[in-house]
């Protein structure tokens, strides 16, 4: 078997008197696509600070990879970019070049372009951002985590704002770099659907506890009541 | 022509180019930060920095540079949060006009003096204070240089900087200082008052007809020189104060270039 990208290994961690998770292990296989699900304050975006070591587990271990080494590519829930945003598509990418002078090198550029490419805004790259459709600055920003080409993407539910078909559009392209570079996923969601569609297993978190399954073991009917997909109309029971 | 064959005007030429560069350079980023309304704060406690440095009888650029250093990294953390902005910045501007107006009144001073810091002196730049300028400007130019990945990442994309594990609070703290630095270079020549003037209309020009950074910074740089350059010709023409037509021009350019905006999207 591959060695795991990423172990977790009896993680406790809570604040205060809130205790989220007592003895949580877990692994990510590389290449998989996993995605993180659990109703608001479960603490999703605390375990997703500690995979990126800005906090600190109380006891357990978070081990990556050695070799190859594991970087993180991490695309963040919000942005706020107004519409009068000035940088181009391409600009707005490159701000996150591992590099430290104004210019770009020849290979700065192809990595550039490469990233463009990958996420299909070569055609788009001059235009505004701000003034960019949903789906453009989604895959703008993902964009931008992926130019330093890291190995392992989390995806902070990024797909919350989007109407539907922008958020089908994103994830066709996050499940093509997942099967095009061996990009290892941890897709944070609400949406069941999504989820079951475009992952291979599940971390759920839980008041409780935790389970780690393939997404075809997935019940959507046992799930907390705040994660069902929105139904148009209730009866009143 | 005849404008060069005077020493204070050749003076006033190469310190404002200077000043010109430095402010177009920087104000992109005081642009792309939201911090248009702290860098006025910042050129009133200049003001304040400078009446003190008169009353303790040091040069006052070195008092600018003192007051305004040492306040904007306070500013800058009181203001940290977005809600509280706005108050905190005026509560503390309020403050600095005060004391200003308090070392100036105890250093004897005419108020003609507070004129000259307020509104600039473009006559009174000595050999002197243009290398002492050149200097400070060379100094903020090279520091945008070196600290430059990071200071466009987290100014155009603070939340995408904090994602990719940079430390955005020390980026601002190093940009304050930056921003101490031009506010007092700026406000030599245009005045405590106006030296916002380009540092956030400039900007605003190349924010809407840029849309790279170094695109960004040349149309700053050549709105802020031309403002600048055409305003101490027909200042010297006319003996109207500089300040005034470098004010109608980059307000000219600024109406222009959102003109432009609207209409293209």
């Amino acid at each position: 078997m591959q060695t795991p990208l990423l172990t977790v290994d009896h993680l406790n961690f809570g604040f205060y008197d809130r205790p989220l998770y007592q003895d949580l292990s877990f692994e990510l296989a590389p290449g998989s696509m996993t995605s993180l699900i659990g109703a608001n304050g479960v603490g999703k975006t605390t375990l997703v600070r500690l995979l990126m070591k800005q906090l600190k587990p109380q006891t357990g271990a978070i081990t990556y990879r050695q070799d190859p080494a594991v970087s993180i590519g991490y695309v963040p829930q919000f942005r706020n970019l107004e519409d009068e945003y000035p940088l181009s598509i391409r600009s707005f990418v490159a701000l996150n070049h591992p590099r430290h002078f104004p210019w770009m090198t020849a290979s700065d550029k192809q990595a550039l372009n490469r990233v463009l490419d990958e996420t299909h805004l070569l055609d788009r790259q001059h235009q505004r951002l701000g003034a960019a459709s949903g789906g453009e600055k989604q895959k703008a920003y993902l964009a931008q985590a992926l130019l330093d080409r890291p190995n392992f993407l989390i995806l902070d539910e990024s797909t919350a704002s989007l109407d539907v078909n922008t958020k089908i559009e994103l994830m066709d392209l996050v499940k093509e770099l997942n099967q095009k570079n061996g990009l290892t996923v941890l897709f944070v969601t609400h949406d069941l659907n999504l989820a079951k569609q475009y992952t291979d297993q599940y971390l759920l978190l839980t008041k409780d506890g935790y389970e780690m399954k393939p997404v075809a073991e997935m019940d959507v009917t046992t799930m907390p009541e705040e994660l069902q997909p929105v139904v148009e109309y209730q009866e009143e029971d | 022509m005849g404008i060069f064959s005077y020493d204070f005007m050749r003076n006033a030429f190469i310190a404002s180019t200077f000043i010109a560069l430095t402010t177009g350079v920087v104000g992109v980023f005081v642009s792309a930060r939201g911090m248009s309304f702290l860098a006025h704060t910042l050129s009133e406690i200049g003001f304040a920095g400078a009446a003190f440095g008169v009353f303790l009888g040091i040069p006052p650029l070195d008092g600018m540079l003192a007051f305004t250093a040492v306040s904007s990294v306070a500013v800058g953390r009181l203001s940290a949060r977005a809600s509280r902005r706005e108050e905190s910045i005026s509560a503390v501007s309020s403050l600095f006009i005060g004391l200003g107006i308090l070392f100036l009144s105890l250093s004897n001073q005419s108020s003609s003096y507070a004129t000259t810091i307020l509104f600039g002196s473009i006559i009174g730049i000595s050999s002197q204070d243009v290398v002492q300028l050149i200097g400070l400007a060379i100094f903020v130019l090279v520091t945008v240089v070196i600290g430059y990945r990071w200071l466009a990442f987290d100014s155009f994309d603070s939340i995408g900087a904090k994602a990719q594990g940079l430390n955005t609070r020390l980026v601002s703290v190093y940009f304050l200082i930056i921003l101490a630095v031009s506010v007092s270079i700026g406000a030599q020549i245009v005045g405590s008052l106006l030296v916002f003037i380009l540092l956030t209309l400039p900007p605003s020009v190349a924010k809407y007809l840029g849309r790279t950074l170094p695109q960004m910074m040349l149309i700053s740089v050549a709105a802020a020189l031309i403002g600048v350059w055409v305003g101490l010709i027909l200042g010297y023409l006319t003996n109207w104060p500089v300040t005034f037509f470098i004010a109608t021009i980059e307000f000219i350019f600024y109406f222009l270039a959102l003109g432009y905006h609207n209409l293209h999207n």
